[in-house]
């Protein structure tokens, strides 16, 4: 297996918020850590307010981050503040966004979009962009290149909009590409293209990191899963195996409520809880006002990353109990 | 669940006439310069006690029908012919009077965002006291304890009353709008993307919550979406409609297996599945007509994958002549040439 490019370790971000009498502390991220993979796609999913974007953000130094470390080919570049060094960095890692009607400028062609990132990184000679710009048009699949070049945002669809999105992403050939719920704005019938073009963009040699809460369109891109709950990656796996037997509770849950054209629904149990849980928490599991497993340890102690299986990891204690992880570290014991 | 029989009893039996019934309905949105038509002769029915969902991407008319049926259309959108029935008369053109004793009355709405739909300055009882109070003779303590009754319906703690929207999550929002729709015991509840802003979980204990009250009190929805997975799971019968016309109708559990218009066979091969083998998604090439000038013949031609050209006489009618809503089997009709042919 090639080894990482990018490796998160132990990232934190805490905001304050509660206001000046009662302060308190949201744990927005909490303690994350994983790495991407040249020519693989992690999904990161997770609920609105589970901190899946805010890890997005923090990886691209858009968020100062509370505690943890960004190692980027082997360079720590958590704390860089050289300009020289961020542009660097951010070069080298890309995001894509969820609206591509307010990610473009509208007074400006496709051109232009594409040709200023080229030249800001320096990345072709005058005389290149012209052409550079045309083979990213014919990447991203907007053919002829030369009739999409010269048009204006206006005139694209909004699946078309994206395309030019990603275009601008991988016209600094960049290692790393963020892509922030890339189709949920767009209509049914062109996400599958969009998810078409991640799956053969990845063939490049890209790590893509795919911040998504649609589980379905995961297993179709991904090769891993991470996903969060309150701020804490509470699984992560192979997509396929994390999807056909999950091992967290919220990811059991998630994965019954997705509609997918069965009629016979099984209910899923209604019980209160929120992602608050991440406000000032107190010892003990995240999930546990809404988990059907809950045992007595569950509300006080906190579950830790647990390899429950050989590549599967849980933060459960009920089914990646801790003991197991002790034999495995020692198995002479 | 027995206390709210008291606030809402059973809508009458089934009767022979359909709640809501549309007649070759035709919605304009006009201005100096052009006119778009978003809904072009839709015909529609839906009976008493039915979840009839109405499935399209964004653009294709399907809210402008759901604010064609509520009556709430505003300049410079207008219904230019046609016919909305309710219990078998026309409310197309009634006074405000009359028509303010049909909304919320008999047929109610659940907009797309819960945010929008509630006044943020008012608290929750208050604005269920007024929305009764202006269609209804009650006393202001009457219309509160209602109220109560109706917010545990939907199952929301009554204190919530006194709670003012940003103080409520979303999908609490969400259903205190669904409470509010039910206040009046409406015949008809149109839920326009209902869902779409929250998450799956959340979704899916409404969606749940909706079929428990429509089974218990026996109302109608039309159940608005652009996502198809969600209707196969929760319609009796489903309506898909493409440039502002319907191209394709039939229960629920057909459609699932046998799809016939090639639009509703691209809309179910865009979903990546969740379980199974995973096979390249075809999806639909290009993207949604514009409607101020749509495209010829059968308006899905563009993009459609059966339009090659290679059967002269069929290419001529697909971009040459509307096709229309046939029955195919029972009650599957489906608008496309190529099962005419």
């Amino acid at each position: 297996m090639t080894a990482p490019i990018l490796e998160v370790r132990e990232l934190s971000k805490q905001f304050r918020s509660g206001g000046v009498l009662h302060p308190s502390k949201l744990h927005a991220v909490d303690e994350v850590s994983f790495a991407l993979t040249p020519g693989r796609i992690t999904a990161l999913a997770g609920e609105s307010g589970s901190g899946k974007s805010t890890v997005a953000r923090l990886i691209l130094r858009l968020l100062e981050s509370t505690d943890g470390e960004i190692v980027f080919d082997g360079r720590d570049v958590t704390r860089k503040r050289r300009r020289r060094d961020v542009l660097r960095y951010r070069s080298q890692v890309q995001m894509i966004f969820q609206d591509p009607f307010g990610s473009l400028n509208p007074a400006k062609t496709v051109r232009h979009h594409l040709a200023r990132p080229l030249r800001i990184h320096g990345i072709a000679g005058r005389r290149d962009v012209r052409s550079r710009v045309e083979a990213l048009l014919e990447v991203v699949g907007l053919v002829p290149p030369k009739k999409f070049a010269d048009a204006y945002p206006h005139e694209l669809s909004g699946g078309q909009r994206q395309r030019v999105a990603i275009a601008r992403a991988l016209a600094v050939n960049p290692k790393v590409v963020i892509a922030d719920e890339p189709i949920s704005m767009l209509d049914v019938s062109i996400r599958a293209g969009i998810l078409n073009l991640m799956r053969d963009l990845k063939e490049l040699g890209i790590a893509f990191l795919y911040v998504t809460h649609d589980l379905a369109s995961a297993r179709y891109v991904a090769d891993d899963i991470l996903v969060m709950y309150a701020g804490q990656i509470v699984e992560q796996g192979p997509v396929d195996d994390v999807l056909a037997s999950p091992l967290h509770p919220y990811t059991r849950l998630l994965i019954a409520s997705i509609p997918d054209g069965d009629r016979n629904l099984e209910p899923i149990e209604i019980r209160k809880g929120t992602a608050a849980a991440a406000v000032d928490p107190a010892p003990g599991c995240r999930f546990v006002d809404r988990c059907p497993l809950a045992i007595d340890v569950c509300r006080h102690e906190t579950p830790q990353l647990v390899e429950a299986e050989p590549g599967r990891i849980a933060r459960c204690h009920v089914t990646a109990p801790r003991q197991r992880e002790d034999l495995h570290a020692h198995p002479a014991a | 669940m027995t206390l709210a029989l008291d606030v809402l009893p059973h809508v009458p039996e089934a009767r022979a006439t359909p709640v809501v019934a549309l007649e070759n309905l035709v919605v304009d949105y006009v201005s100096r310069t052009r006119t778009t038509r978003a809904v072009d002769g839709v015909s529609l029915s839906i009976g008493a006690g039915e979840i009839v969902g109405l499935a399209g991407e964004s653009g294709c008319g399907k809210s402008t029908l759901g604010n064609a049926i509520m009556q709430v259309l505003r300049p410079p959108a207008q219904i230019s012919s046609g016919r909305v029935l309710f219990d078998g008369k026309d409310v197309v053109g009634r006074s405000r009077g009359d028509l303010r004793r049909y909304r919320w009355r008999n047929v109610s709405m659940v907009f797309q965002s819960a945010m929008n739909a509630l006044n943020p300055v008012m608290r929750v009882g208050d604005q269920f006291v007024d929305m009764m109070r202006a269609h209804e003779r009650v006393s202001k303590k009457e219309a509160l304890v209602r109220a109560g009754e109706l917010l545990e319906l939907v199952g929301i703690d009554r204190r919530r009353l006194r709670s003012y929207p940003h103080q409520l999550s979303g999908g609490m929002r969400q259903r205190v709008v669904i409470g509010m729709a039910l206040a009046l015991r409406p015949e008809l509840v149109i839920m326009d993307e209902p869902t779409t802003a929250l998450d799956v979980v959340v979704q899916r204990e409404i969606l749940q919550q909706v079929r428990e009250l429509q089974a218990e009190l026996g109302f109608a929805v039309l159940f608005i979406t652009h996502d198809l997975s969600l209707l196969l799971e929760i319609a009796n019968r489903i309506a898909i409609m493409y440039a502002g016309e319907i191209v394709e109708e039939a229960p629920a559990a057909s459609l699932r297996v046998d799809p016939r218009h090639p639009y509703t066979v691209g809309l179910l091969g865009s979903f990546p599945p969740l379980h199974g083998p995973i096979e390249r998604l075809t999806g639909i090439p290009g993207s949604p007509p514009d409607l101020s000038a749509p495209p010829s013949g059968c308006r899905f031609h563009p993009r459609c994958p059966h339009c090659t050209g290679e059967d002269v006489a069929l290419h001529a009618r697909q971009v040459g002549e509307r096709p229309l809503l046939r029955v195919v089997s029972g009650d599957h009709r489906v608008a496309c040439h190529r099962e005419t042919a």
